[in-house]
């Protein structure tokens, strides 16, 4: 069963941690300017919010890859860049709306969130559960779960 | 490996950067950040300059853990002689800035000389140059990080600067890193508007690297295992920030109010963390919107907050209604308590100005209690302010914080600090300040230890050189009479040589709470060359007090200096578990004399340096 990143942004303090984790999985260093995930600070509203790769079914960029550098890993449901085929030509940069597959000059190729193989760095180093790695289909359960209570509290109240 | 073995030397007056090796030696003996800055700082600066001359330096430093995902590693100092209080001062601040400027790979940049004309340094990676900053000049610190971000239109830019309160040398003004966290204390914003600095922006993409990573994952892990299971780190600290002490600290007899006059405070409940909470009446909402963590921090204990559209300050300023940063602690107590002012929503706004504009919240809070001692006892008139002030006034502490601010009229005096304000109106004994620095949230008569901790506070009254509050008030590491002055000398002692080595880690001294040594020892380990024991980091910590001892002897301090002002050595406590007592700083000093190896005149032994290795 394929599992995805889900995301509270209300639990976000803004600390970083998944930033370092992932440029660490993925780089050996700690280097928050190469992580796939950023988080986010919209200063005067307070909020902080974490944003990668949703790992689209249908994805923009895997279509729009003219090599195929971009598959999709079965065990895990991500969409994954083989560097080896990569040409870095950038179309899928264009293609992708959200913005979450990037050029790395360094290497010549783009980056984007793999998953890290279905147990990503990112929500195991984050210390106040607003990533959290769960399966694909109950990715609202916990929201669920929490209305649920509150209705339960007025129809019982 | 944790460092990035190489700093930045600024000379302003030539206008130029140069590369240089790390000190290998010295990082050794001192580690980084607040140990290793100060070393430097001995080496270069005469101890006798004038604080705002050129021939004074500025030096930002990072530790060996800055820019490292060790819980808090994200901190860096500024280390430079304060003119405040014409000592060493070290004023560390979190934030994002000081992993910005490991990743762009620099451990610190010195600054020397003074610019001709206003200029900022921009620090892309390998190239550092300096900028001018003309148009700068004369803007806060909000429109300054703006301005540099959209100038090299780069969103993800760390800027650290002056507001108006550093050009104009406040004597308390402060640097400010991602708009609401400062190098706060000892007016080190001055210095750097004495040298035409406005700015320093930074930009890193090269990362750190750590010795044995595995192992250092392993170790940073652990650490933050334990803050996550501690009460006060997991619990206390994210829910009410700083705050949390607010009605701690009232109830224990300790929170000193109306410029000291009184030990606790009927509106202390007003302003605390629970009230930020808490919904307002106005607009049926709470001050608080969020805490907020600096970089890598697991704890999270900044506040960000929205003041009240409809208070009187902020009516007509839509400047001021986004969230932004504060109140914490000590800002709330200088403020509030120490004004008499209950008004939650005049002390954020005051706060907010602190923050605009570069000023020190706790000695500008301070400075305006001493003011308005002075306008009721009938010293200072509502003609020469410019409107009454007395205590409790929230009109007059957010008047006196746009004037300060903005250096203009009585806040030009108020920019002097307390202790030059009382003696320009002839009322010395009315300042509350140790070696010119203001006190900050805990009065000493409760607190028997954190007296003898500001009388030899290296920078002036301070606490968060030997927080003994953690021991004689919270229980940590283990609960002390907070009442009885027996063993304080050993315990203010032992915090202050623990405290220096949690600050030249690169990390949080809040992790204190639930950290210690032994905590930070491993971390290092996996970072660093060298074997780090807890003893090794506790000798680091002694090391660096008495370096900074040595520096303030030479620049004209002595044992006289170790003191504390008349009211807490010989006005009782007049309510509270307190009540009836002063500090008795006589019973403890001489003793913190010996066991720190000092002679009867409070400066350092040549044994003492030569057992310590201080090679000066
Ligand atoms: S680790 Fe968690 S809390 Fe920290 S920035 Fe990332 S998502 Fe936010
Ligand atoms: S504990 Fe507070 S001040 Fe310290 S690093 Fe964390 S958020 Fe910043």
């Amino acid at each position: 069963m394929w599992k995805v990143l889900a995301i509270d942004p209300v639990k976000c303090t803004g600390c970083l941690q998944c930033e370092m984790a992932c440029s660490i999985e993925n780089y050996g260093v700690i280097a928050t300017s190469k992580s796939r995930i950023k988080v986010f600070n919209f200063e005067h509203e307070g909020r902080k919010v974490p944003y990668t790769c949703t790992q689209c079914a249908e994805a923009w960029c895997l279509h729009a890859c003219p090599v195929d550098a971009i598959r999709l890993d079965q065990g895990t449901g991500a969409k994954v860049v083989d560097e080896g085929t990569c040409v870095g030509c950038k179309v899928c940069t264009i293609a992708c709306p959200f913005g979450t597959i990037n050029y790395v000059q360094e290497t010549g190729k783009v980056q984007k969130c793999d998953l890290c193989g279905g147990d990503p760095a990112c929500a195991a180093a984050c210390p106040t559960g607003a990533i959290t790695y769960v399966e694909a289909d109950w990715a609202g359960l916990n929201k669920m779960q929490q209305w649920a209570a509150k209705t339960a509290a007025a129809v019982l109240a | 490996m944790g460092y990035a073995n190489r700093i930045l030397r600024v000379n302003l007056t030539t206008g130029t950067c140069q590369a240089e090796p790390l000190n290998e030696k010295w990082a050794q003996l001192y580690l980084g950040s607040r140990g290793l800055a100060s070393r430097y700082l001995v080496a270069e600066v005469d101890p006798k300059v004038d604080p705002l001359s050129p021939e004074n330096k500025l030096i930002f430093a990072t530790g060996p853990l800055t820019g490292t995902i060790a819980s808090t590693g994200g901190r860096y100092t500024v280390v430079t002689k304060g003119p405040l209080t014409g000592a060493i001062a070290c004023s560390n601040s979190g934030g994002f800035f000081g992993a910005e400027l490991k990743f762009a790979g620099w451990d610190m940049i010195i600054f020397e000389g003074r610019a001709e004309k206003p200029v900022y340094l921009y620090v892309e990676d390998d190239q550092a140059e300096l900028r001018d900053a003309s148009e700068l000049w004369g803007k806060s610190v909000w429109e300054t990080e703006e301005w540099i971000k959209a100038k090299h239109q780069d969103p993800l830019i760390r800027v650290s600067s002056i507001g108006r309160a550093g050009e104009n040398q406040v004597l308390f003004s402060c640097i400010v890193n991602d708009l609401h966290r400062a190098a706060g204390r000892s007016g080190v914003g001055a210095v750097m508007g004495s040298k035409h600095l406005k700015a320093v922006a930074v930009r890193g993409t090269k990362g750190v690297k750590v010795k044995d990573l595995k192992r250092f994952l392993e170790a940073t892990n652990a650490a933050k295992q334990v803050l996550a299971i501690n009460p006060v780190t997991s619990q206390g600290l994210p829910k009410y920030g700083t705050q949390v002490l607010m009605n701690v600290i009232n109830e224990v007899g300790a929170l000193p109010t109306r410029n000291m006059r009184e030990v606790q405070f009927e509106g202390a409940d007003a302003i605390s963390g629970e009230a930020m909470h808490r919904p307002r009446p106005s607009d049926g909402k709470p001050q608080l919107v969020t805490n907020a963590a600096c970089f890598g921090c697991t704890i999270a204990c900044g506040r960000i907050s929205k003041i009240d559209k409809n208070h009187f300050t902020v009516k007509n300023s839509p400047k001021y209604w986004g969230a932004s940063g504060g109140l914490e602690y000590e800002a709330a107590w200088a403020l509030g308590a120490d004004t008499g002012v209950d008004d939650l929503e005049a002390l954020q706004y005051a706060n907010l100005l602190c923050n605009e504009q570069g000023m020190d919240p706790i000695s500008f809070g301070s400075t305006v209690a001493a003011v308005m001692e002075l306008y009721e006892r009938g010293v200072l008139t509502a003609e020469q302010i410019g409107f009454p002030a007395p205590f409790g006034s929230a009109e007059a502490l957010t008047k006196l914080a746009e004037l300060t601010a903005n250096g203009e009229g009585f806040g030009r005096d108020v920019g002097l600090g307390s202790k030059r304000l009382c003696e320009k109106y002839g009322h010395p004994e009315l300042s509350m300040t140790v070696k010119g620095q203001e006190f900050p949230a805990y009065d000493p008569r409760g607190i028997q230890g954190m007296g003898l901790a500001y009388a030899t506070s290296n920078r002036g009254a301070c606490h968060l050189r030997g927080y003994t509050v953690a021991s004689e008030i919270l229980g940590i590491p283990e609960k002390t009479d907070p009442l009885t002055t027996e063993g304080k000398p050993e315990l203010v002692k032992a915090f202050q040589d623990a405290t220096g080595a949690f600050d030249s880690a690169g990390i949080c001294v809040f992790t204190s709470f639930a950290w210690t040594v032994a905590d930070i020892a491993p971390q290092l380990n996996a970072a660093i060359p060298g074997e780090w024991t807890p003893e090794r980091l506790l000798e680091v910590g002694e090391r660096v007090w008495n370096l900074e001892r040595w520096f303030n002897t030479r620049a004209g301090f002595s044992a006289k200096d170790d003191t504390l002002p008349k009211r807490l050595l010989e006005e009782p406590a007049s309510t509270g578990p307190a009540k009836g007592m002063v500090n008795r700083l006589g019973e403890m000093l001489p003793k913190y004399y010996e066991v720190r190896g000092w002679t009867a005149d409070g400066v350092p032994k040549p044994e003492t340096l030569a057992r310590l290795g201080v090679d000066v």
